[in-house]
């Protein structure tokens, strides 16, 4: 057999038709197939339409209400109902909402739903987050996942794949967002079209697997196709703290076929902001000094984890947020949210003049909770900051990790925590 | 086919480089699912007034990374809505690709094309023949083969799956 990459490899064990190599195309059954508020109702539509009676695979299918949940109008309501409706009729055990589940991304992994080897087809872009996990998260319309659900897989083109080779240790204030901002402008929006971008080396071992989130998630913002990190020690460690079975890590073959590689040594980086339109504009913080935020948005299906609130708050802690500035902190689950809670980490956020808002993508994709006025500036854990994406298409949003937020919160411009004056 | 996704002959509209879905059609009004309601703000603020010009039947054509960004069919949905038969870009971005296949609007990869392509005059996009044509000069796109060329030739990925499962139905009848 011919050297595999860990996509290679992972869609081989999935295909049941077609040669698994870059390049060719493979019918792929999925371990899981995710929908949400804004693709699932569309998909219902299509797969009526398309005359199935059932999903060919219910145990396989997780429902999330994410986007506009809790519902902030009629419409969205009328959405998540669909959602709520098709769970039920076809009595699916997989439906999240509010309350009782969170981003889906973030939810998939608290559940226990992914790990070593599998595969998630997901009706939303930022799928690719499941790589964190040496799992594969491949993102779909609407329409391929009626089909998923009916027939219970998907055909797909196999794609080729850029190494991303880790080393060297991060420092203090830099993070998974940093790492990925910095490929993305390394590599460009489009850098890894038609590819899956594959993390590993001895640098691994310095991310946790929240870091490691943050780096998959942003793959799509690279243009690939979906993302593998190596499976180790700690996503091993993970995937029993999540419950399921014990298997073994996907590794790729020592010669396979690489599109191109990349090295990142850690040690040599330092916290990287995106600036607006393009995820792909990263500079170093010093070099927006002076840069005014008129909001601080701390949340999303990457960013809004324990590590990141943990970081909010070792910032917030005996400071203020800047008189000027109001900062919404979006916990990605309910259960991060209660853990956040039962760590005092919630408290001391909402002490320094921070509204904490239920798990909900919320403002992230400029549905609501947190929509920005024309003119207005924001500096966010999100994953886009393309024209309009938080709101106004003359608003503007800078992406950086929660690090970088949360002392931007302080000054009322964009800093890093370093910067900032000892708390007395 | 009578649903076959084939001959487009309409106007030229021009987009830039990276146009992403957000800009195609805006987060907020994804609750939407009606055609109609969301063709009313397809690109609305990249290209004002776009919905007015387009007509039945006319052809965007786009620079690289077209489509990038979120998974939402919403933004297929609207350009349909006002009128986009076809599309002729540099490079699309793989799930705005596939959404516009499924929903029968062919998605035409050609820089040469992209790049010559001349505004508001009438071009014609040949699936089938696999040419762009306009005021005499002819383009080779990348052919759409294999499921693609599969699933246009339906009209769609929904009518496709539902022949399959048709036929699947009839299958199992028969030895049931
Ligand atoms: S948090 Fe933002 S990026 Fe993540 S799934 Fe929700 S809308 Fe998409």
């Amino acid at each position: 057999m011919s050297p595999r990459t860990i996509a290679e490899k992972i869609i081989a064990t999935h295909a049941i038709e077609g040669f698994v190599a870059a390049g060719g195309i493979a019918t792929v059954t999925p371990d899981i197939l995710m929908l949400n508020d804004v693709s699932g109702p569309l998909a219902f539509e299509q797969f009526d339409a398309m005359g199935a009676k059932a999903p060919a695979e219910p145990a396989r299918v997780v429902l999330i209400a994410d986007h506009f949940a809790p519902a902030s109008n009629i419409d969205s309501a009328t959405a998540i109902g669909a959602l709520r409706g098709f769970a039920r009729k076809h009595g699916l055990a997989h439906f999240h909402e509010p309350g009782r589940g969170g981003i889906e991304h973030t939810l998939l992994d608290e559940l226990g739903l992914v790990g070593h080897g599998s595969i998630v087809f997901g009706a939303d872009s930022h799928t690719c987050t499941a790589g964190a996990f040496n799992a594969l998260g491949i993102g779909f319309g609407s329409t391929d996942l009626a089909a998923a659900l009916a027939t219970g897989r998907l055909w797909l083109r196999v794609p080729e794949t850029i190494r991303v080779e880790l080393t060297g240790e991060p420092g203090r204030y830099v993070t998974g967002k940093d790492v990925i901002l910095h490929v993305i402008r390394q590599i460009g929006v489009d850098g890894a079209a038609d590819a899956a971008l594959e993390f590993g080396g001895p640098g691994l071992a310095g991310l946790g697997m929240d870091a490691r989130m943050a780096i998959a998630n942003m793959a799509v913002e690279a243009g690939a196709d979906t993302c593998a990190f190596e499976g180790d020690a700690a996503s091993t460690a993970h995937m029993a703290h999540r419950g399921r079975a014990a298997c073994a890590p996907v590794l790729p073959d020592a010669d396979a076929v690489y599109r191109a590689r990349l090295e990142i040594n850690l040690s040599g980086l330092s916290p990287i902001v995106a600036c607006p339109p393009s995820p792909g504009a990263g500079v170093t913080v010093a070099e927006l000094r002076g840069q005014r935020v008129d909001q601080v948005y701390v949340g999303n299906c990457a960013n809004g984890t324990m590590t990141d609130l943990r970081q909010v708050a070792e910032v917030l802690r005996g400071r203020r947020i800047g008189e000027h500035v109001r900062m919404i902190v979006v916990p990605a689950t309910q259960r991060i949210w209660r853990e956040a809670l039962a760590e005092g980490l919630l408290d001391i956020i909402a002490a320094a003049g921070a509204a904490i808002s239920t798990p909900t993508c919320g403002a992230c994709f400029g549905g609501h909770m947190g929509i920005l006025a024309a003119g207005e500036i924001a500096i966010a854990t999100t994953n886009r900051n393309f024209r309009g994406r938080m709101g106004h298409p003359d608003s503007q949003v800078f992406l950086a990790s929660a690090w970088v937020a949360a002392a931007s919160a302080v000054a009322g411009e964009i800093v890093s925590p370093e910067s900032l004056e000892a708390v007395p | 086919m009578t649903n076959a996704v084939d001959v487009v002959r309409g106007r030229v509209h021009r987009l830039g480089d990276d146009v992403d879905t957000d800009a195609i059609l805006p987060g907020r009004y994804l609750a939407l699912r009606d055609p109609a309601a969301l063709g009313a703000h397809c690109l609305e603020s990249l290209a004002p007034g776009f919905r007015g010009r387009v007509r039945e039947g006319d052809i965007l054509v786009a620079g690289r990374n077209f489509g990038n960004g979120s998974s939402r069919e919403h933004a297929v949905i609207a350009l349909k809505a006002v009128g986009i038969r076809a599309i002729v870009v540099v490079s699309a971005a793989r799930i705005f690709f596939r959404n516009a296949i499924n929903l029968g609007l062919p998605v035409m990869v050609s820089p040469e094309a992209a790049a010559g392509l001349l505004d508001s005059e009438t071009a014609t996009v040949s699936v089938v023949a696999n040419t762009i044509e306009q005021n005499g000069t002819i383009w080779r796109p990348k052919r759409l083969d294999g499921e693609v060329a599969a699933i246009l030739a339906c009209g769609g990925l929904m009518q496709r799956t539902r022949e399959l499962l048709a036929a699947q139905e009839g299958e199992d009848a028969e030895n049931g």
